[in-house]
């Protein structure tokens, strides 16, 4: 047996070779250069911590952190209490609504088509003169001049942030739905015998043992949230238009590495957004899990 | 709640109901009127999911419409009957790009990453199970943490790797790495755990086979529902990924779709707006024919990674 496990290195070799040279190498590398004042051609120097010096103070970078917070912070508030809803009355044993599989389909289907491609269509449904959606929304009198959508930083994000729900409130009402689902109709049944009506059901049986589901999908989301790119890149002109409201940290992250070649600048970004989505994450579980301990304090 | 009142009030028009209040309680629960409240109750619902049915697929619809009306036509108003300029727009558009070039790039990167990342990652969940060689777990632990790291981190660094082994501009850089997904190989790894059993690996030992040859003829085809469910999102990530063409690749004839868009935004058909929508309208229909046949097997993918644990 000794012998065999030797095996073992065999056949794992190949994913360490590709990952220590694709992953971790790059990992490194960009550290390395965050702490330099690389350009793009050899001969770089050593700066120290004036890159992040430099990130703390950039309002360009804050202003992109809160565009990217607000942008998905709207975005995951909608598209939560829609598939918790829809979850909800899907589940509703009384109700009895059939077609699911195909409302899901449905609900899902934004969330296939490539990011590049949807901001396109919306680029161009939003479009102030001979976008659809102005044409529409005159058409059936319910605004009476065209709408500037993407001009005005306020709508711009707000346009950025429903889009987004539109592409990724399917994606959690198929995880929500799975979760409830797999919750045993016992608590239901026991809630219902002990006189619970629908809301009390769902605040008190369904919600905490939708915790850990919930959970994820709110770390995937920000996590996913946190690297908000294609969508504003290309719905505007790609650096952040209207009046930088669209700029995210990544699309900063971007234009600083390959449009104005400040590589070890965006390096520190890069390990700055980083560090942000750490500490984002860490904020949610240890939320999550604190609220757990009141709650079960509260119970003894 | 809303359906409940409103039933309520509809309730005196429909039947004469006794004008003193305390008969009435006797006439509230006659089975026969739940039930039309009920359905009262679920036709409202229908048309509501309905309603949000047809908000998720309007902008198909109206890309797909306007993809065969032309310019003139868009402009002067909405509508949804399409046009005859479907031809028209095409020629348009191929004067510019070739679509179907980009199509095949995508379909390339994307199939063999695909392929890469099922093979390699089932390959190293097979090692990771079922031999104990020293460093295992804090591989294993070493990897899991890597799992955190999002691809952004290290983008100026691969920049610049791909830079130093002369592959920038190729689609090897987009290819290759997908033989190491830690994400897959940590899934495939639980349920190899759950469903293979050491002791039929034995068993093929002691009948001579090569350790090589047990994983491709009795692990691999084992493992094969769990390499399914993660190859859909594979492609899916691959087919849709932007950030890493875009930064990778310098040469329209080798722009992935996703890039390619882009560059349809900023180039002369963005002036004909039948034509963009044309453009969009071909990148899009085929994964939406791909998703009518397959729904059923992503949902059901989506629900296994998310309740896994």
């Amino acid at each position: 047996m000794k012998k065999l496990d030797r095996y073992g290195y065999l056949f794992i070799a190949p994913f360490w070779v590709v990952f220590l040279t694709f992953s971790i190498y790059p990992v490194l590398l960009t550290l390395y250069y965050s702490f330099t004042n690389y350009t793009g051609s050899p001969g770089e120097e050593v700066v120290g911590f004036a890159n992040y010096a430099r990130l703390l103070t950039d309002t360009y970078f804050i202003e992109a952190f809160f565009n990217t917070i607000k942008i998905w912070g709207i975005n995951f508030v909608l598209q939560i209490g829609v598939a918790l809803l829809l979850a909800l009355i899907f589940s509703d044993l009384r109700l009895k609504l059939k077609g699911l599989s195909f409302f899901r389909s449905f609900f899902y289907l934004p969330n296939l088509i490539t990011i590049s491609s949807v901001a396109l269509l919306f680029g161009i449904l939003l479009d102030w003169q001979h976008g659809s959606l102005n044409m529409v929304l005159m058409k059936i009198g319910l605004i009476s001049d065209p709408i500037n959508w993407l001009a005005e930083p306020v709508t711009a994000q707000l346009s950025v942030s429903l889009i987004l729900t539109w592409m990724w409130f399917g994606h959690s009402f198929i995880i929500v739905m799975a979760g409830v689902s797999g919750i045993s109709t016992d608590y239901f049944e026991a809630a219902h015998i002990d006189g619970a009506n629908r809301w009390q059901m769902f605040t008190k049986v369904t919600l905490p043992l939708l915790k850990p589901i919930l959970l994820y999908i709110m770390i995937t989301s920000l996590i996913g949230g946190l690297q908000l790119f294609d969508l504003p890149m290309l719905i505007t002109d790609g650096i952040g238009s209207p009046d930088g409201s669209l700029n995210t940290m990544v699309l900063y992250l971007y234009n600083q590495a390959f449009k104005y070649n400040n590589y070890g600048y965006a390096s520190a970004v890069a390990y700055g957004l980083f560090l942000i989505t750490l500490i984002f994450s860490a904020i949610v579980f240890k939320g999550m899990f604190r609220n757990e301990r009141t709650a079960q304090k509260k119970g003894a | 709640m809303e359906q409940n009142a409103e039933t309520r009030r509809m309730l005196p028009d429909s039947e004469a109901q006794p004008k003193r209040k305390e008969d009435r309680p006797l006439k509230v629960a006659p089975p026969s009127k739940k039930k039309t409240n009920k359905r009262f109750a679920r036709g409202l619902i229908y048309t509501a999911l309905t309603l949000l049915a047809i908000v998720c697929f309007i902008p198909f619809l109206m890309m797909i419409v306007n993809a065969t009306r032309t310019n003139g036509e868009i402009m002067a108003g909405f509508s949804l009957l399409p046009g005859t300029a479907l031809a028209e727009n095409y020629a348009t558009l191929s004067e510019y790009i070739n679509i179907w070039n980009g199509f095949k790039n995508s379909l390339i990167i994307s199939v063999s990453v695909t392929v890469l990342s099922g093979y390699f990652s089932a390959l190293t969940a097979y090692g990771f199970t079922f031999y104990n060689f020293k460093g295992k777990n804090a591989m294993f632990i070493f990897m899991l943490v890597m799992m955190m790291v999002p691809a952004q981190l290290g983008l100026i660094g691969f920049y610049e790797i791909s830079k130093t082994l002369g592959i920038l501009d190729t689609f090897i850089p987009l290819i290759v790495p997908a033989i190491a997904t830690p994400f897959t190989v940590f899934f495939i790894r639980q349920y190899t755990q759950a469903t293979l059993h050491i002791s039929l690996i034995e068993a093929a030992r002691i009948d001579g086979a090569s350790e090589l040859r047990i994983f491709h003829t009795i692990a691999l085809p084992m493992m094969m529902p769990a390499i399914a469910t993660m190859s859909i999102f594979t492609f899916i990530g691959s087919w849709n990924n932007y950030l890493m063409p875009l930064v990778l690749l310098f040469s329209p004839e080798k722009y992935t779709l996703p890039v390619l868009m882009g560059f349809l935004k900023g180039s002369q058909v963005a002036e004909n707006l039948g034509s963009l929508y044309l453009g969009i309208a071909i990148s899009v229909v085929p994964i939406m024919i791909a998703f009518l046949f397959l729904s059923k097997y992503i949902v059901s993918s989506i629900s296994a990674g998310a309740v896994k644990e």
